[in-house]
């Protein structure tokens, strides 16, 4: 059953708040264990250097130090490569060389954290310089140092191609079309910068052979799996729990080496080891995102029939290829570049390189590259309304794929599920009241000097997530899978546990709310588990908002094989026909009734006191009231959304500020209205960072200049206005209650929204393009007509 | 969770105190006021004190905003957040809390001081532009007594002040001249960041409603805060005008010497230094004429 009402107990507050606004949350960090020590990293200070000598003695000798490792030590064991989610491999100490800085050079034990840093200060390493690979277009020269020496036969930086589409056939289109626009694209380096960093606590066992870990990842089963197959403990002999997670955002997809130091380090001594890294490592070491050059070309009519769009991408690995997508999606989910139109040809080709930057490559909300593909499209569409001089919403409007041509199979071959793009559109229209500002805008632009340059900026976005279909999408051989366990107890209270793991996203409350809806229960009455491997189902995790789209189909159709069973002993209670039972949850109490005899029946409570009681149960009807499930999504869910953008810039000073934002977001049926509503302002609160401040920088030495909160800028309640949000939904039809993931929709369709408001703004200028991040400085070159990209 | 290097702490009772424990410690020692610049700096290493004396305790004796008749005295340890709720400076000296709206976030104005701010001498700090438009002094004791240093010799260089080893900021005056007022202006890229740029002005009318004397301080356009003397020789004895404030912010982004880095390119800094230049000399004159009453209109 689909619903376009959001589900009972909608905008129940979370569950998980309760300890949450006590400070009562328990985070990796906070475990505190028996003999417990702990662990620092020492870190490569430069880019890319080989490494000549590596000096412990005097942090051996440091009374507190308990020990110290380095690559070579690992090396010995096997263990100084680590396998990553993208088939690369990645150093777990370095041995022979340093590919960027904040590389993992060597780590200390200590009996506590002081003195484990300290002990860092008396490791000496000596390093021979080597030129650094920086800029992304020079990696592939011929003269460019070679990054990956330690793969066999390798002779440049190159990391892979990729393409996708019909290559002769926008070649056709662009051949015969009146207007073509071009444009390079920068979306740079960004950070997540949850504000828990990463950590781990290893408790390694030597009694039972077994290892406890842990850590904060989005992704507990996926992460047992690898340390099994990496390490060679017994996948069985493996525990890995994640607890409360501070925001993750895809930063804990990767298995990061800090976690198998940790474990490391519990073997060694014996003890359990703790690891957590500071604010610098985690912006200079840990999973970045974006870092695409896109050159972006569109082509259409006269009339403004776009036909086509092509791209190709240079795309910027760093070091390792750690970039978490399905594996033959190196590229993500770019394919999507198409947008939300329909196109007679698409075309995208992608190379992508090895630099001297920290390794990563998808994390940051961003669907797998969706908030790249998004953000090349929803600005070609913007310079091909300025090219053709045409409202860039009506423009929009004209070439939006029609409801009625639902499921849609873009050029690129992926098949949208549903949508209704006018009607999201309209009311964002209607929100904003968008007539009176274009007015607002031609009558400040007449005024003339002095008036505030005001900017409206339109982007509408479609994503695709909930990966995935087990057919296409796998991680290392693993499907993408969700599983879900359902138990209901004699008095009628439940447990549900899941594989997917929520890093502030509500799981405690939304799980619970789809199981008492399915169930007639109070939300309050089921537990939601999850983010231990030993108490859960397998599954493959939390990002590319899939929890819904998977796990949460998984804990409907699990509670739906429940009801069916208590449909069954319901039956034998009353003596009727499964047939002739009618379910009902009015009065939020879930009850079978005799067909056309309401009251005649039993509770959902009774029937589970039945299943776990004394009297009899129906023939071939086992005790107990339990179900198991593992979803395999059929295909990916297509949420999508309208945004409009107003900024006034200061004319003097290049200063942008947000005046409005209007967000229509359709992600189908929604659970807890109040919870989506907070995703979204989330993400729009990223977008307007991205668009404005955030930006991982480095200079010709390879140095990152984004090591702290200081340098690299997360926007606040200052840079932000009342977010103004608009609903419509548009059940995704292979979801068992029409629900489509919604936790990255505002990061992806964001940033291109506060992008065409500036450019927009800019317009009396002259200005065609300028690259994120929009600074006062970037916003002012723009305004001489000299804006450079960001590198 | 980073981590300082190990390090010995004492609390000072006294300025005395302070400046025996600074002496008898050596030159590894360091006071630490609020800490909001310290900390950070110890935090990633950047600076390895091996003592650290804490003057917290001298709020009592050296927290003080007294606006007399011709000069105003501020404590060195006066906090932020003081000098941004203070209604009788703001009354005389508007310039503390427009700059004071814009320094950090009230966590760091709860704490930080205008002593530490000074003595921290970031380039881009900007209670020093302050200081140096208002035509401030700054009072430094030592073992040896008390000496009096304008902000021009104030600042040696980035992060270097007059204040020597065993020495403590304890005071700064400002003198009040009639016919004043001020004004401060800064472009960030975010609440809370240091300055792109920032522009102190200070501006005093005579009697017929001409320029008297005007100042500008600048921050985040040099190797420490910018005093522009040619400002105000430009400005001295001239009507105020649009022409005035145009002349003043071309003096200005000639004057300056930003270098371009993550918060900007060099010529937009210089671009801001003369925008600012102008709107802070006019928010300063403004204000002033409101103060001088319709005789001066």
């Amino acid at each position: 059953m689909t619903t376009t009402t959001p589900m009972g107990h909608g905008r129940m507050l979370r569950k998980e708040d309760r300890r949450f606004v006590r400070g009562r949350g328990r985070y990796v960090d906070d475990l505190q264990l028996p003999g417990m020590l702990h662990l620092a990293v020492l870190r490569s200070p430069v880019a890319h250097a080989r490494i000549v000598s590596i000096d412990t003695l005097a942090a051996e000798a440091h009374p507190k130090v308990k020990a110290v490792v380095t690559g070579a030590m690992l090396a010995e064991r096997g263990l100084a490569w680590m396998p990553t989610l993208s088939g690369d491999r990645q150093a777990v100490l370095a041995t022979d060389k340093v590919r960027f800085q904040g590389q993992e050079v060597a780590f200390v034990v200590a009996e506590d954290r002081y003195s484990a840093r300290d002990a860092l200060e008396l490791i000496d390493v000596e390093y021979d310089l080597l030129e650094p690979v920086v800029d992304v277009r020079r990696a592939l020269d011929p003269d460019a140092a070679l990054i990956r020496d330690d793969v066999p036969g390798k002779t440049d930086n190159h990391c892979f191609d990729w393409e996708t589409g019909d290559a002769a056939a926008a070649e056709a289109v662009f051949a015969r079309a009146e207007v073509v626009v071009r444009q390079e694209l920068v979306f740079p380096r960004v950070h997540p910068a949850p504000m828990e960093t990463c950590g781990a606590v290893a408790d390694y066992d030597r009694i039972e052979e077994k290892l406890t870990l842990w850590s904060t990842t989005q992704a507990p089963h996926a992460h047992r799996t690898l340390l099994s197959m990496f390490a060679g403990i017994p996948e069985h002999r493996i525990r890995v729990v994640s607890p409360d997670i501070g925001g993750g955002f895809g930063n804990k997809v990767p298995v990061y080496p800090g976690y198998v130091h940790a474990i490391v380090g519990s073997i060694m001594t014996g003890r359990p080891v703790k690891w957590t890294e500071d604010r610098t490592e985690n912006l200079v070491a840990s999973g970045f995102a974006r870092d695409y050059v896109m050159q972006g070309e569109i082509a259409a009519t006269r009339e403004g029939r776009i036909l086509a769009v092509r791209s190709h991408v240079l795309a910027d690995h760093g070091a390792f290829n750690g970039t978490a997508a399905p594996r033959k999606f190196p590229g993500g989910f770019f394919g999507v570049f198409t947008g939300s139109y329909d196109i007679e040809a698409a075309y995208c080709s992608m190379t992508a390189v090895h630099t001297n930057k920290a390794p990563g490559g998808v994390a940051y909300a961003c669907s797998f590259r969706i908030a790249e593909a998004v953000y090349l499209v929803e600005r070609l569409v913007d310079m091909l309304a300025a090219e053709l001089d045409r409202d860039p919403v009506s423009l929009r409007m004209q070439n939006f794929i029609r409801p009625d041509q639902f499921p849609y199979t873009s050029r690129t071959g992926w098949v949208y599920d549903s949508g209704d793009y006018p009607r999201a559109m309209e009311l964002a229209l209607q929100i904003a009241g968008y007539d009176e500002l274009r007015a607002e805008q031609a009558e400040r632009r007449a005024r003339g000097a002095g008036e505030p340059l005001m900017g409206i900026g339109v982007s509408f976005f479609t994503e695709a997530v909930g990966a995935g279909p087990r057919k296409d999408m796998d991680m290392l051989g693993l499907g993408m899978a969700d599983g879900c366990e359902l138990r209901v107890h004699p008095t009628g209270s439940a447990v549900v546990r899941i594989s997917v793991q929520t890093q502030g996203q509500g799981h405690e409350t939304t799980f619970a709310q789809l199981i008492a809806e399915e169930l007639g229960l109070h939300p309050d009455d089921v537990d939601v588990v999850h983010g231990d491997t030993d108490s859960t189902p397998y599954g493959l995790g939390t990002y590319g908002s899939r929890s819904t789209p998977v796990s949460g189909a998984a804990a409907v159709l699990a509670a739906r094989r429940v009801r069916d069973k208590a449909q069954l002993i319901a039956a034998g209670m009353l003596e009727v026909a499964p047939d002739d039972l009618e379910w009902s949850t009015a009065q939020g109490g879930g009850r079978f009734d005799v067909r056309g005899v309401p009251g005649s029946g039993v509770t959902i409570q009774e029937v589970a006191m039945r299943a776990h009681g004394a009297g009899d149960l129906p023939d071939g009807v086992e005790g107990g009231l339990d179900a198991q499930i593992s979803y395999n999504p059929d295909n990916l869910t297509y949420p999508f959304g309208a945004y409009i953008c107003v900024v006034d810039i200061d004319p003097g000073t290049a200063v942008v500020t947000v005046r409005r934002f209007i967000a229509v977001d359709d992600c189908g049926t929604r659970i807890n209205e109040m919870i989506v509503e907070g995703q979204i302002h989330g993400g729009l609160t990223d977008g307007i960072g991205m668009a404005l401040m955030e930006f991982i920088g480095f200079d010709e030495h390879g140095n990152c200049l984004g090591g702290s909160l200081m340098d690299y800028l997360i926007p606040t309640a200052l840079e932000v206005p009342d977010w103004e949000t608009g609903t419509t939904v548009t059940p995704a039809p292979d979801h068992p209650i029409g629900a489509k993931g919604v936790g990255e929709s505002a990061t992806v369709g964001s940033p291109p929204a506060v992008v065409n408001a500036v450019i927009d703004a800019l317009a009396p200028y002259g200005v065609r393009h300028a690259d994120m991040p929009l600074t006062p400085s970037r916003v002012w070159e723009a305004m001489q007509g000299r804006a450079a990209p960001p590198f | 969770m980073q981590v300082p290097a190990p390090v010995e702490y004492a609390r000072a009772i006294s300025v005395e105190h302070a400046i025996g424990l600074l002496g008898r410690l050596g030159e590894e020692a360091r006071l630490i006021a609020g800490g909001h610049s310290l900390l950070p700096m110890m935090k990633l290493r950047l600076a390895n004190p091996e003592y650290l004396v804490d003057i917290n305790d001298l709020h009592a004796e050296l927290g003080y905003i007294e606006v007399g008749p011709t000069e105003v005295r501020l404590g060195a340890m006066t906090r932020h957040r003081e000098l941004l709720e203070s209604d009788p400076l703001a009354a005389v000296c508007p310039i503390f809390r427009d700059a004071e709206r814009v320094i950090a976030d009230p966590p760091v104005r709860n704490r930080g001081t205008l002593g530490g701010a000074l003595c921290q001498a970031d380039p881009s700090e900007d209670l020093s532009s302050v200081c140096t438009a208002l035509d401030a002094s700054c009072v430094i004791q030592g073992a040896d007594g008390v000496r009096v240093v304008p902000m021009d010799d104030f600042h040696r260089g980035p992060y270097e002040t007059a204040v020597g080893h065993a020495e403590i900021l304890t005071e700064v005056r400002i003198p009040i001249r009639p016919g004043g007022s001020s004004a401060y202006a800064k472009v960030d890229r975010r609440a809370g960041d240091w300055a792109v740029v920032a522009a102190g002005a200070a501006l005093w009318l005579d009697e017929h409603a001409t320029i008297a004397d005007a100042r500008v301080g600048l921050a985040a356009v040099g190797p420490h805060t910018t005093h522009l003397p040619e400002v105000s020789r430009a400005l001295r004895g001239r009507e105020p005008s649009e022409a005035a404030w145009e002349l003043a912010g071309g003096i200005a982004a000639s004057a300056c010497r930003p270098v371009t880095d993550s918060r900007g390119s060099a010529d937009y800094k210089r671009h801001l230094a003369g925008e600012l230049t102008r709107r802070t000399l006019r928010t300063a004159w403004e204000r002033a004429r409101e103060r001088g009453g319709a005789s001066w209109r």
